[in-house]
């Protein structure tokens, strides 16, 4: 009972540990490389959500100065996310061209051909 | 020069990276060489002027737009990463100058200049890490040094570069990923990111949330460990170092995975260690295991190594074993050792690792095989090889004598003398892994492929020479070295709980 209770109500850590396991399985059991970094993504996603819910106070505001408010929510982990997110996407952009010059390379890729036709040549 | 004065930290940062950013726009390798040699010669000045203030008036707090700490970015630097900021800022000057004929060899025409524009970048990431005082900003650092990073691996001649840097991609992103979940939760549970007012904040925070904080730390530990391949974490560092352009070895050899050690060592000994006390915690335990299983199994591999680069590629992760050994044992002569192993390991690395790259400008092969006689063909090249070669295996009146001598003395001060008989032991396995090549390298006839070898031009010479000589140097006059590494060790000890 105590364990289905923190479950409800710690529901959305819940979902990010979900992406985050999902994501680093995808990553270790895929095979095709543009299937990994499919994982890879969603496996840095979930870290934008754990950063970000707790952020968020219900009936809070953005944090602008005014009289008429007086409950903000935390801006600092959106200022953080953004960057994390830029870093994000230069990995994809870096990760993916690397995954084109492999295919050009190698003519595939999947890990196993990869390999197959490393030891062959 | 007054003006200049204050801002130094900062410098230290932005210099490489606007040099990056213009060496982008450079077409011409020369030229983009030219930016780069001129950003590396200022790089130690700054970091020497930096360490020398430190020396004298105690730590250095620069805040990045005027914003007071904690609540803007802190760059902090004190004796430990003065010292580490001066070593990657030295090998980084010392070793440019080989880059240029190395990189006219192994690259085409049209990637030289984008070479130098991914180096610089590189560069002001792993300083950035080294200087900032806070977590996150650490992050976005690691990440702007690990992006240029996977590219110059990518850049090697082999095609199978590229799967290296795919897998060290891979590899590098979960790492840091994991990194930034640890300072995610720590961030939760303090409300802050400045690395000072987090040690400070989590003490009280321990009682109530103490599974948290240990999670925290594990995430920190693996994810900082995948980037300093930390055994059983480095299977990333052999293909990379191998296929990398040579180089571009050179260079991650010496600086990257130091910086990630340094990174490991501040958030063990002045994030954590003041705030909690690590000793009921199998933590050190756990890092001398692994430690020593890197330093045995690491040195077993290179033995049975045919590659050159790839030998000294498992040596590293045998030598980062002594540094981590180092961090595990957490007393004053260990954390001495490890700090001193840092440097040494980075200075001897970088001449070995050279003295490959010559080799390939001359034979095109870093096949040991290939190498029979080949001291006879380039005597100096394999004089400074040999040198730094029983540096890495710790023979007396060179500096890897002294590193590990601390960790003896460490390793004794606890009473574990099984410890101190494998740190005995592993060097005895490299005296086989180095010991073979300089057989294959002195004692055989010159092979038929060898005949028009000779000796690099100055431009990579001098730097080897002057590389070999430091590791002889430190090896006796122990000042520099020893003086600042115990100091700095005082300091992260005397903070702990």
């Amino acid at each position: 009972m105590q364990f289905l209770e923190t479950f409800v109500t710690h529901y959305n850590f819940m979902i990010t540990i979900f992406l985050m396991v999902a994501g680093l399985y995808i990553v270790v059991a895929r095979g095709n490389l543009v299937k990994k970094l499919v994982g890879l993504a969603i496996f840095q996603t979930s870290v934008y959500l754990l950063y970000i819910e707790p952020g968020k106070i219900l009936g809070g505001t953005a944090p602008i100065l005014d009289p008429s408010f007086t409950l903000y929510s935390n801006p600092l982990p959106h200022v953080l996310i953004l960057t994390a997110i830029v870093v994000g996407v230069a990995t994809m952009a870096v990760g993916l061209a690397l995954v084109v010059r492999i295919n050009e390379a190698f003519g595939t890729v999947e890990e196993d051909e990869i390999i197959e036709r490393d030891s062959g040549a | 020069m007054n003006a200049v004065w204050p801002h130094l930290p900062i410098l230290q940062v932005i210099l490489p990276l606007f040099g990056g950013f213009c060496a982008a726009f450079l077409r011409n390798g020369r030229a983009a060489f030219a930016l780069a040699l001129a950003v590396c010669c200022i790089l130690p000045i700054i970091s020497g002027a930096m360490l020398w203030q430190v020396l004298t008036t105690g730590p250095l707090s620069y805040h990045l737009g005027g914003w007071e700490p904690p609540w803007g970015i802190e760059y902090r630097i004190d004796l430990l990463n003065g010292f580490v900021l001066l070593l990657v800022s030295l090998i980084c000057a010392v070793t440019i100058p080989a880059a240029g004929r190395a990189i006219a060899f192994e690259l085409e025409e049209s990637k030289q200049a984008r070479f130098y524009c991914l180096f610089l970048t590189c560069i002001a990431g792993l300083l950035g890490i080294a200087i900032t005082g806070d977590a996150f900003n650490a992050f976005v650092f690691l990440e702007i040094s690990s992006l240029s990073t996977y590219v110059l691996i990518a850049l090697g001649p082999d095609r199978r570069a590229l799967l290296a840097a795919y897998r060290y991609l891979i590899v590098g992103t979960v790492g840091a990923t994991f990194y930034v979940i640890g300072v995610g939760l720590l961030y939760l549970l303090t409300g802050t990111l400045n690395m000072a007012d987090l040690s400070a904040r989590l003490g009280t925070a321990w009682g109530d949330h103490s599974r948290a904080i240990i999670a925290a730390l594990g995430f920190i530990t693996v994810g900082i460990g995948l980037k300093l391949a930390l055994f059983p974490l480095h299977a990333w560092l052999p293909n990379a170092y191998t296929y990398a352009p040579s180089w571009v070895t050179v260079f991650l050899s010496a600086t990257a995975t130091k910086v990630a050690l340094y990174l490991l060592i501040r958030f063990y000994f002045s994030v954590f260690g003041v705030a909690i006390e690590l000793e009921p915690l199998p933590l050190a335990s756990f890092i001398i295991a692994l430690s020593i299983a890197a330093m045995l199994i690491g040195s077993v591999l290179a033995i049975f190594e045919l590659n050159l680069k790839r030998m000294l590629a498992y040596s590293s992760v045998a030598q980062i074993g002594y540094i981590t050994l180092g961090i595990g044992l957490q007393n004053q002569a260990g954390v001495t050792g490890g700090l001193i192993h840092l440097v040494n390991h980075g200075l001897m690395k970088a001449a070995l690792f050279l003295a490959a790259a010559a080799i390939f400008l001359r034979v095109r092969s870093v096949r040991i095989a290939d190498l029979a006689g080949i001291g006879r063909k380039m005597p100096w090249t394999m004089a400074a090889f040999s040198v730094a070669g029983f540096a890495l295996i710790g023979t007396p009146g060179t500096s890897g004598f002294i590193s590990k001598w601390y960790l003896v003395l460490g390793a004794i001060e606890k009473g574990w003398w099984l410890v101190v008989f494998l740190i005995v032991g592993s060097s005895l396995i490299a005296l086989v892994y180095v010991g073979r090549v300089l057989e294959m390298a002195w004692l055989r006839e010159p092979a038929a492929g060898l005949i028009e070898a000779t000796d690099p031009p100055m431009s990579m010479l001098l730097p080897l020479l002057l590389l070999s000589g430091a590791t002889v140097y430190l090896g006796f006059d122990t000042r520099l070295t020893v003086g600042i590494a115990a100091k700095a060790a005082q300091a992260l000890l005397a903070g702990m709980r």
